[in-house]
């Protein structure tokens, strides 16, 4: 290593302290914008040190400029416009995307170093060659994983678990070429074997994430995103470039906890998600609740209104659903019109409502909620009992009380202990089943009232009817 | 194994371990915006894509060049915009009526907020 050389990869542990500075004042919403600024400083110093070494050695051709240019401006643009105009409903798909590109260019940034240094004299030196097929084929599944699983979010392609026949046959055929390719290339250098790898991990990254259903797309946003870190920290080791190694390690380890809290939050495990469909084999767990027959009190909106108006804390527990209806904003509406006659109000927010994790609570913020009102769920649990309202919207699975006793097919998903407040009012369109496809005892309790009306025109309703009452 | 291959790994390792720990403090309110933002960080990539053009000679070289360069541009810019415009709208306070500046509800946490990371509850 020059002395040059030296001084670059220093500014490269520069940038990748300033990473570890951002992430770090992401610990709170106060500071966590100051947080990216922190790595996006971070980010300038890496490509300016990147480009000063390029200009210093002198050896890119003018085309070779070109390219880089044009290529970097372009995906700059690509990369403005979509961040700029993306929705926040839409958020998922669109980090979903970055996780594709970025995989797919450590892949080729791996696939590259290959090429360039299987001809030479030497030959690959057999110290990099499984940082490289990892590199390439973790960088490949993701780029194909992450556009089904995009496409999947956008409704391009269909939410519900595709399954074909003999696709497990295809993966552990996938899987032995790639291994066998794999092993043959640690004793011979061979780019038909890489170029073999590649294309057998692409199409497994389709056939991963193709049989996942819509709902697990937190828990497979997460891996990937854990997937492309690991990648480009392979890369970095391909290249012996510290300032990727860190950020893709860094990256790794934020995703792999995302995907543990997921995981744990939806009470499936990573293999279970993966292998199978949801309800594929847990049919013979549904539970007779007790008092099967028990019935369920409807509500209209008036009678609703007084509850909550006349309530001294109202907690709102929003699900999926409300997103899905676009009813934040009425939520946020609701919750103003509370405020103003002295109601305290706080909102519940499960780790998976939504589509990726934290996701409710962007949504939430973006219509202008406090982030102090947005509480977790370790937090928020043991306020239920003091709340004169649960307003439950739009949330089935995680407020069932079933989970709490073993035997149904939620049993031990830790769940909002809504039916622990003092009465709740659950809007909601049907007596329909959640995504776990059994009954919510939460909707029999005789502390609870049916509000039956789509989240938007329910809470439109509600602020109405709250508004004509006097303070 | 070379020495540049052992310095790498222990590097890796040691940044996984720096990475668990300070991401597990991050609050569940904002895993969206960790997410994006550990989404922007892994376009550095785009400095190993830039590094290609220094041996790149051929038509396969180039174009490799010129794909990894594209992709890891629109990660690396894309992911720190989406994530500034997300943490833009995390505020302490509703703002008033007409939208306050965001400014004034950011200084007020960063004020209040600046000791030891988790938000009050």
């Amino acid at each position: 290593m020059t002395s040059f050389q030296a001084v670059i990869q220093l500014v490269y542990v520069i940038a990748a302290a300033c990473f570890v500075m951002g992430l770090h004042l992401m610990n709170s919403p106060a500071t966590a914008r100051r947080g990216n600024q922190v790595s996006t400083a971070g980010m300038v110093i890496a490509i300016a040190a990147t480009l000063v070494l390029l200009i210093h050695d002198g050896t890119v051709k003018p085309i070779g400029w070109a390219l880089l240019i044009v290529g970097t401006l372009l995906g700059s643009a690509v990369g403005l416009y979509s961040a700029r105009t993306v929705k926040m409903t839409a958020m998922p798909q669109l980090v979903s995307m970055f996780n594709a590109v970025g995989g797919g260019a450590a892949a080729l940034v791996g696939a590259y170093d290959y090429i360039h240094t299987e001809p030479l004299a030497g030959g690959v030196l057999g110290t990099t060659t499984v940082a490289t097929l990892l590199d390439v084929i973790i960088g490949s599944v993701t780029f194909s994983g992450s556009l089904i699983a995009a496409g999947k979010l956008q409704g391009v392609i269909g939410g519900q678990p595709i399954i074909f026949r003999g696709s497990r046959l295809v993966n552990i055929v996938l899987g032995v070429v790639m291994v066998g390719a794999a092993v043959f290339m640690l004793t011979t250098a061979s780019l038909p074997a890489l170029l073999v790898i590649a294309l057998a991990a692409l199409v497994f990254g389709v056939l991963m994430v193709l049989p996942i259903g819509g709902a697990d797309m937190p828990v497979v946003i997460s891996l990937l995103n854990a997937f492309t870190g690991t990648a480009v920290a392979m890369a970095g080791i391909v290249i012996n470039n510290w300032a990727l190694i860190v950020a893709g390690a860094l990256v790794g380890a934020s995703g792999g906890i995302l995907t543990k809290l997921m995981a744990d939050a939806m009470n499936r495990s990573l293999a279970n998600i993966i292998i199978g469909g949801f309800g594929t084999g847990d049919t013979a767990s549904v539970v007779a609740g007790p008092g099967g027959d028990a019935q369920v009190r409807s509500i209209q909106a008036d009678d609703a209104a007084i509850q909550l108006a006349y309530a001294s804390k109202v907690i709102i527990v929003p699900g999926y659903g409300l997103a899905a209806a676009q009813a934040q904003h009425a939520v946020a509406e609701l919750a103003n019109v509370l405020e103003a006659r002295g109601v305290e109000v706080s909102y519940a927010i499960h780790p998976v409502a939504g589509r990726m994790p934290g996701h409710m609570n962007v949504l939430l913020a973006e219509a202008n909620v406090p982030y102090p009102q947005l509480k977790e769920m370790d937090e928020i649990n043991p306020e239920f009992p003091r709340a004169d309202v649960a307003l439950v919207i739009g949330a089935n699975d995680v407020t069932n009380p079933a989970a709490r006793r073993p035997g149904s097919a939620i049993s031990g998903m830790p769940i909002l202990d809504v039916d622990k407040a003092k009465s709740i009012i659950v809007v909601k369109r049907s007596m329909g089943h959640g995504y776990a496809g059994i009954d919510n005892e939460l909707y029999v309790d005789p502390k609870t009232s049916m509000f039956f009306s789509d989240a938007k025109g329910a809470l439109t309703e509600l602020t109405a009817a709250v508004k004509t009452l006097v303070a | 194994m070379s020495t540049a291959l052992v310095t790498d790994l222990a590097i890796f390792v040691l940044a996984l371990l720096v990475g668990i720990e300070v991401i597990g403090k991050v609050p569940a309110t904002l895993h969206t915006p960790l997410m994006s933002a550990a989404n922007s960080i892994h376009g550095i990539v785009l400095a190993g894509a830039l590094l290609i053009g220094l041996t790149a000679g051929g038509v396969v070289g180039y174009l490799l060049a010129f794909v990894a360069s594209f992709f890891a541009a629109a990660n690396v810019v894309g992911g720190y915009v989406v994530t500034g415009r997300m943490l833009k709208m995390f505020r302490r306070k509703a703002p008033a009526a007409p939208p306050a500046p965001a400014k004034v509800a950011v200084a007020a946490g960063a004020s209040s907020d600046t000791g030891n990371g988790r938000r009050p509850s």
